[in-house]
């Protein structure tokens, strides 16, 4: 299950609860009862509720964020392989379009005019990373590709005319061959 | 029962005429902007052939349109029931209408005469740097275009500002901060006082922030050796972007507090938990704007964070109090089920429902893998189309209704049913690509993925003729809503 699998569960489950609560209480509209009952009981569930939300936000915020998600953005890269990217309109411009696969490597992504998105998509069509590529800034975004292979890198900000023809491929080789 | 159209809501002519106005021209831009819409999908699915260019300029019209409109019908619903608790002056509200329309003209000959298509994010250095495409006069135009409709806004909400001031005392005595720790709570304070003061104080600082970032930009555009931090402007530029859309709902949701109560028959009382809601909404909208840059790793690493963690905790008042208290509200009340009842719970779902995907999105590494992608207009599409324009058509049913008026009618049922089922595929296509990977504001799409815009299309007709079908019933209706003040009948 890829990544992107998980997270389309994970939504899917929060929209079918969200759903359900609304149909329970739909379906319970047409009856009449105490509005006072009803709130008491409703608040008195509430303070589960908000309780439940708060821990289930911590017990996430802290597993998402440790590790920080985002590499070091200080000092020299302490990636072994570095890459550096300017976004062009509209064609990207790598020093390198091949890397070894299971080695970290670091894109020093940058713009030469506007906006872009630097986004890297595996053979499937499924995107793996990303990060901005804008002017007068360099982010670094590091990345580790598993297997050896064809990806592409595609724009994902939009920037002009020929946004969505904005794709360069790069070749992802078996890292210990290209040591030997 | 309540009674559903209580005396201090008539309107008088001049009122009347301005109010009708505001939501035939919202009625008739949303329409439009929906058929941009669906040509944009049919495109992305290869079922119709549209150059790049003319796909660019109706994404730049469809996105400043439906926001711009969102943010009109949903200042028609708030001045509509701030009117009742301050005074408001109708001629500021006209003002805000006329600079309205001027700016919306501006906007589409800059688009479609001038080509302009530098998406309604206006990204610096995009709007001057076309490669030709575009002239930096339309750029120009654009951002004008933009600038008179945010004065509009800012009249409006400087007069309700001086309204509230006038009764209160102070925005914070508006807001409720003085029973947030102690005292007892006035339990006749208004919810639309407390919403419309949060929504004066937000998006005053949104548009003044999307001022800031116009005019500095108009100024790089006839003088280039002025040139502008991208990542600044980026900040404001979001910062702007995120509080005038998200204003729309809590201007719109302010119907919600209103009329469903009496829907139910049930009070919907004060409480501290409310005003603890919207005084830390007030500020969570302000400083949440950097879950849009969770990509730019060059932002510093704490804004990042709080752009997450601020993600999570703007749930907790829609979960928690505004839906929640909606759904407690609703609870064997033996609801009036008409159309705006139905429309309400329908916006109230969409609402919570779509926030949903949105704070997912909102976690940094989700963001890797969504930001981008047709996930984003996914999410923002759930509560829009199916959160805030019910809230609105809920308030614009309810206009035209009577307190005789005792079931939902079979266009309008059908209207309603077919404006569900197509949301609902609508937005789930967007979601659907994005779990894709499809990338959004691309003008063609590879095959595998065309699938999702083919559905979409379908499901954009459907919604499309809904709208249709609401549009003519309202239109017809407001033209039948007695143009001055009388009394209203009894409730049932």
């Amino acid at each position: 299950m890829s990544f992107q699998d998980r997270i389309w569960l994970t939504t899917l489950v929060g929209i079918a609860l969200v759903t359900l609560a609304f149909l329970h209480v739909i379906r319970q509209s047409g009856r009449e009862e105490d509005p006072k009952t009803v709130q008491t009981r409703a608040y008195a569930l509430r303070r589960w509720l908000f309780g439940g939300l708060i821990a289930l936000g911590i017990v996430v915020t802290g597993a998402s964020l440790w590790p920080f998600p985002i590499a070091s953005q200080h000092g020299a890269p302490m990636a072994p392989q570095v890459v550096h990217v300017v976004g062009h309109q509209w064609a990207w411009q790598m020093d390198t379009t091949r890397v070894r696969a299971g080695i970290p490597v670091a894109f020093e992504v940058t713009s030469a005019d506007v906006n872009h998105g630097f986004g890297i998509y595996d053979s499937t069509d499924r995107l793996l990373t990303q990060t901005q590529s804008m002017p007068g800034v360099t982010n670094r975004l590091v990345y580790t590709f598993e297997h050896p292979g064809k990806y592409r890198i595609l724009c994902l900000e939009y920037c002009g005319l020929a946004h969505h023809a904005m794709i360069r491929e790069i070749d992802v080789v078996d890292g210990t061959e290209e040591e030997s | 029962m309540s009674i559903l159209y209580p005396q201090n809501e008539m309107l008088e002519s001049r009122e009347r005429m301005v109010l009708n106005l505001y939501l035939v021209t919202s009625l008739v831009l949303f329409l439009v902007m929906m058929v941009l819409g669906l040509l944009m999908r049919l495109a992305q699915g290869a079922w119709m052939d549209m150059s790049p260019t003319l796909f660019y300029q109706v994404m730049t019209a469809h996105g400043a349109g439906m926001v711009g409109t969102a943010a009109l019908a949903s200042s028609a619903v708030m001045w509509f029931f701030l009117r009742k608790y301050v005074p408001l002056k109708t001629s500021i509200f006209l003002a805000n209408y006329v600079l309205f329309m001027i700016g919306a003209v501006l906007l589409l000959v800059a688009i479609f005469i001038g080509k302009f298509a530098g998406a309604w994010t206006f990204l610096y250095p995009l709007p001057v740097q076309s490669l030709g495409v575009w002239s930096v006069g339309s750029a120009v135009l654009f951002m004008v275009g933009f600038l008179i409709i945010g004065v509009g806004f800012l009249l409006f909400y400087l007069d309700a500002m001086r309204g509230v001031i006038r009764v209160y005392g102070n925005l914070g005595r508006g807001l409720g901060l003085q029973w947030l720790f102690s005292g007892t709570v006035d339990p006749d304070h208004p919810k639309t006082v407390v919403a419309s003061t949060m929504v004066i104080i937000v998006n005053s600082l949104g548009i003044l922030g999307g001022a800031v970032v116009i005019v500095m930009s108009l100024i790089n555009a006839y003088d280039p050796e002025i040139a502008l931090n991208a990542l600044f402007a980026k900040n404001l530029i979001y910062f702007f972007g995120h509080v005038f859309i998200n204003i729309t709902i809590y201007m719109a949701v302010i119907g919600v507090y209103e009329l469903l109560p009496r829907y139910t028959g049930r009070r919907w009382g004060m409480s501290r938990p409310f005003l603890w809601a919207w005084a830390a909404s007030t500020l969570m909208v302000m400083i949440v704007y950097p879950h849009h840059l969770l990509m730019d790793f060059a932002m510093p690493r704490w804004m990042a964070v709080t752009g997450q963690v601020i993600s999570y905790t703007s749930g907790l008042p829609v979960f928690t109090v505004t839906a929640y208290g909606a759904l407690t509200n609703i609870h064997r009340s033996r609801m009036r089920w008409r159309i705006p009842a139905m429309l309400l719970i329908l916006s109230m779902f969409g609402w919570a429902a779509g926030i949903v995907p949105a704070i997912i999105d909102a976690t940094i590494s989700v963001n890797h893998v969504m930001h981008n992608t047709l996930w984003v207009p996914g999410h923002f599409h759930f509560y829009l189309l199916l959160g805030v324009l019910p809230m609105q058509f809920a308030f614009m049913y309810h206009l035209i209704g009577r307190d005789t008026d005792r079931s939902v009618s079979r266009s309008d049922r059908l209207g309603f049913w077919m404006y569900l089922s197509g949301g609902l595929a609508f937005v789930f296509m967007f979601l659907a690509g994005g779990h894709a990977s499809v990338p959004r504001r691309w003008a063609t799409h590879f095959p595998g993925w065309q699938v999702y815009d083919q559905v979409a299309s379908l499901s954009a007709a459907l919604v499309i003729v809904a709208l249709s079908l609401f549009t003519v019933r309202i239109c017809l209706g407001l033209m039948h809503t007695p143009s001055s003040a009388e009394p209203a009948p009894a409730g049932d």
